[in-house]
């Protein structure tokens, strides 16, 4: 008895499992065949290494779900996806953009811009003709009726007509056609009225308009004749030129621009690698180069000086209000996180309001008791401090916390031998506290120091990097950051975009970041927490 | 004999009185931009340059106006943020909590290699890949136009990915201190890796998953240089987008109804620093940084 039910659920749990085996089989097979699909889709716009990432992201589906030994990697399966496709795929396309003109006049793909200059047209002075008549309607839309050298007639509509069909028969009695006259033509239209040769010739639009299906238009020639629009331009994919039907020039892929012998440029150009020529303009056009080296330096200086100063304001109120016999602490404490609780954005513009030169509540103060009203916004140094002034006001709290927290662990006999050695105050914070909290903060420091190196956010929102640095040939300002600059190369509208230049910068950017990361993780020991079997 | 205690005392009240002046000093420059945030929002005059700190007539003009300003539609705006922080929150936690049980419960090949090049890829700032996260969303909404530029699902997504690295090591460190002996003799008793993380391994994670909960929510709420590149339709924005936006163009005049904004899109983040105080500070000093 007991042994048949033992058997009876071990075949049941081997049918449960078997099935949903099957079912998940299905279910990763249906997945794979949707972004699947969707790959083709973006291999036909030309985002071709968007479509490797989504091949790779179909691999790993499939690997982790029907490879029984990979199941651990089921865990993790959609969460390496997103990582890999919004993490990594946007660093090795910054690396690639770096290489790449991408940016005003390159903004798409080498397929989309083919097709662009493939799409337009010109009118050809011989070949098939039509004879017409055209309809205006009182919205100013137009029907035109075309008779070919062999006598077929049809009625076409616009091309931004959006209609389901572009060509109508000719046939009295349908879509509101009257009778014919003896060409062939509709007399009347329902809602449209005939236009005769001489209002036809004063009609100002007609000569401009298509007609008739996208992909073959039609476009009135002289008075007398319409005629099918061709191709301006046939792509040679072998070659990788144009040639201009009309012209017979030739147009060579030079940097991702069809260019003619004398220089003349087919638009759009698309996103071509360029190889190091970001760099090179990095390192020798001077406008560029000038504000970049002040740029730097003044990251360098921004990043230290925050730290120090939010480190010592922190350090000090917990060694001032750490003593346990004071009174009041808690409340103390409460009040001086509130700056660390307010979102920073807001705190920034809050800031940006109050230290605005002519109407802030601080200038405002400071003109009726000193007779001072100092212009934050754009004498260089008084931004720089400015800035600095409302980072310590954001980030102390955070070291109060931290260091209160860590100087209670230090512990208390080694004062206790100190003070019997007869150490002053002074001596004790310098040779005990200060090297014992710099050991177990120091990660902590080198994380707000690479935090502060790319605070974007303060920079950017308190008075967006001015005041401008006059030499500067791009938007550049003298608290601008190097992370700071950079978005603005990519997106500052005025100048146009360079998200190639942009690019280039960032990669050097991440270089210098992660050296302090790394120097970071050995710091902490969590790159040998990894080697351990924990 | 008899005066040295009472030099002592006179000196430690002398010390006292000093903390005391220093804290004034300070508690003045902590709080004073909230008062001031807080006095220009029931200030009926909007004007920046008449701002009072005690303001004449308070009343509550500037919130009626959050309401009814069309370019201004805070409330869609505060709407949004909550969306958005909440739901890639949420994603960000299932996500990390099932990948790092893998790190911290199996042994496989690729792992030590997996956990250092997250931890590597981590400290690049995705704010320097925004050109890269700004072309891709826009590639994929092409294919599908509710994932691209201008959607919720879009943003979400790329602060999913984007928050996996840091919040994984955090979740898998502290998986690592529930002893191994737990899940492995709920095996022997026949139950699934599944049962194991979802019954066993789950429930005891409720502080980490609180703190990095918290901090997920917080940093995705204050983030807005991502939030402003990818949506750039007026009522698709957050609320720290719109603040922004607001005070690069004329807002001085406007001051008192950005300050109410302020203070509103802010309150919800205070109130969660306030009572969870204490686990945000242990989270914060094992590395996280606030966004």
């Amino acid at each position: 008895m007991g042994e048949t039910t033992i058997t009876k659920t071990q075949f049941a749990k081997q049918t449960i499992s078997g099935l949903s085996s099957i079912i998940t089989t299905a279910i990763v097979l249906l997945v794979d065949a949707l972004l699947g699909y969707f790959t083709y889709r973006l291999i036909t716009l030309g985002y071709i290494p968007l479509a490797v990432v989504f091949i790779l992201i179909i691999a790993i589906i499939s690997f982790a779900f029907l490879v029984p030994k990979a199941h651990m990697f089921r865990w993790m399966a959609v969460g390496l996806a997103a990582w890999l496709l919004f993490s990594i795929f946007p660093i090795l396309y910054t690396i690639y953009n770096a290489f790449t003109n991408y940016g005003d006049g390159h903004l798409i793909t080498q397929t989309q811009a083919i097709a662009q200059i493939e799409a337009q047209t010109y009118l050809p002075e011989t070949g098939k003709a039509y004879q017409w008549v055209a309809y205006r309607s009182p919205e100013n839309t137009y029907l035109l009726w075309l008779k070919d050298a062999e006598g077929n007639t049809s009625i076409v509509r616009m091309v931004d007509a959006q209609a389901e069909d572009y060509t109508l028969e000719v046939v009295p009695g349908q879509n509101g056609i009257g009778e014919l006259d003896e060409e062939g033509a509709p007399k009347t239209i329902e809602d449209y009225t005939r236009l005769n040769r001489i209002s036809a010739a004063t009609d100002k639009n007609l000569t401009n308009i298509k007609f008739g299906d996208p992909e073959k238009t039609i476009q009135i020639r002289s008075p007398s004749e319409a005629a099918e629009l061709l191709p301006l331009f046939v792509y040679d994919p072998e070659a990788n030129t144009f040639t201009n039907q009309q012209t017979g020039v030739v147009y060579s892929d030079i940097e991702g621009t069809y260019t003619a012998k004398n220089g003349e440029k087919l638009i759009p150009g698309y996103s071509a690698v360029v190889g190091t020529k970001n760099f090179v303009q990095f390192i020798s056009a001077p406008g560029l180069r000038g504000p970049l080296a002040t740029i730097v330096v003044w990251n360098f200086i921004f990043a230290f000086m925050s730290l120090f100063l939010t480190f010592s304001v922190g350090l000090l109120i917990s060694i001032i209000y750490g003593d346990p016999k004071f009174k009041g602490k808690k409340l103390l404490r409460s009040l001086l996180l509130i700056p660390y609780t307010i979102p920073s954005l807001i705190t920034i513009l809050i800031w940006r309001g109050m230290l605005n030169p002519d109407l802030g509540v601080v200038n405002r103060v400071l003109e009726s008791v000193f007779g001072l009203s100092p212009d934050w916004f754009n004498v260089p140094w008084l931004a720089r401090s400015a800035i600095l002034i409302v980072n310590t006001w954001l980030g102390y709290p955070y070291w109060m916390l931290v260091t209160s927290g860590a100087l209670q662990s230090i512990p208390s006999d080694i004062y206790e031998a100190a003070e019997v050695d007869g150490a002053t105050g002074w001596q004790r914070f310098w040779n005990i506290t200060l090297p014992l909290l710099l050991v177990s903060v120091g990660p902590l420091m080198i994380a707000s120091f690479i935090f502060n190196f790319n605070n974007f956010n303060l920079i950017y929102a308190f008075i967006n990097g001015g005041p401008p640095i006059p030499t500067a040939t791009t938007q550049a300002g003298y608290t601008d950051i190097i992370i700071s600059y950079v978005y603005n190369l990519a997106f500052a509208s005025g100048r146009g975009v360079q998200y190639g230049y942009a690019s280039a910068i960032s990669l050097v950017l991440f270089v210098l970041i992660a050296v302090m990361s790394l120097a970071q993780f050995r710091f902490t020991n969590m790159w040998e927490e990894v080697g351990e079997n924990v | 004999m008899s005066n040295k205690p009472q030099s002592i005392k006179s000196s430690e009240r002398a010390g006292l009185i000093l903390r005391w002046l220093l804290a004034i000093v300070l508690v003045t420059f902590s709080i004073f931009p909230v008062l001031w945030i807080i006095s220009a929002a029931i200030n009926p005059v909007t004007d920046m340059a008449n701002q009072q700190l005690i303001p004449k007539n308070a009343d509550f003009s500037n919130f009626r106006e959050l309401t009814t300003n069309p370019v201004f539609p805070f409330f869609t705006w505060l709407k949004n943020s909550l969306k958005v922080s909440i739901l890639s929150t949420l994603l960000t936690l299932s996500l990390t909590t099932m990948a790092a049980f893998a790190f911290s419960r199996f042994r496989f090949r690729g792992r030590q290699g997996l956990l250092k090049a997250i931890l590597l890829i981590q400290s690049f700032p995705n704010l320097l890949a925004i050109v890269a996260l700004f072309s891709i969303v826009k590639q994929i909404g092409d294919v599908i136009p509710w994932l691209g530029l201008n959607t919720h699902a879009g943003l979400i997504l790329v602060y999913s990915g984007g928050a996996m690295g840091m919040n994984i090591w955090l979740m898998k460190g502290y998986m690592d201190t529930i002893p191994r002996d737990i899940d492995e003799s709920a095996h022997v008793d026949g139950a699934t890796d599944w049962q194991v993380f979802s019954k066993l391994i789950l429930p005891l994670l409720r502080p980490i998953l609180t703190v990095i909960g918290i901090l997920s929510f917080i940093g995705t709420y204050g983030e807005f240089i991502i939030a402003r590149t990818l949506l750039t339709k007026r009522e698709m924005q957050t609320a720290m987008v719109g603040l922004q936006i607001f005070t690069a163009g004329q807002y001085t005049q406007n001051w008192g109804v950005f300050a109410a904004g302020a203070l509103i899109a802010a309150v919800p983040i205070m109130a969660i620093y306030l009572i969870l105080q204490d686990q945000i500070v242990g989270g914060l000093t094992q590395g996280a940084v606030k966004g």
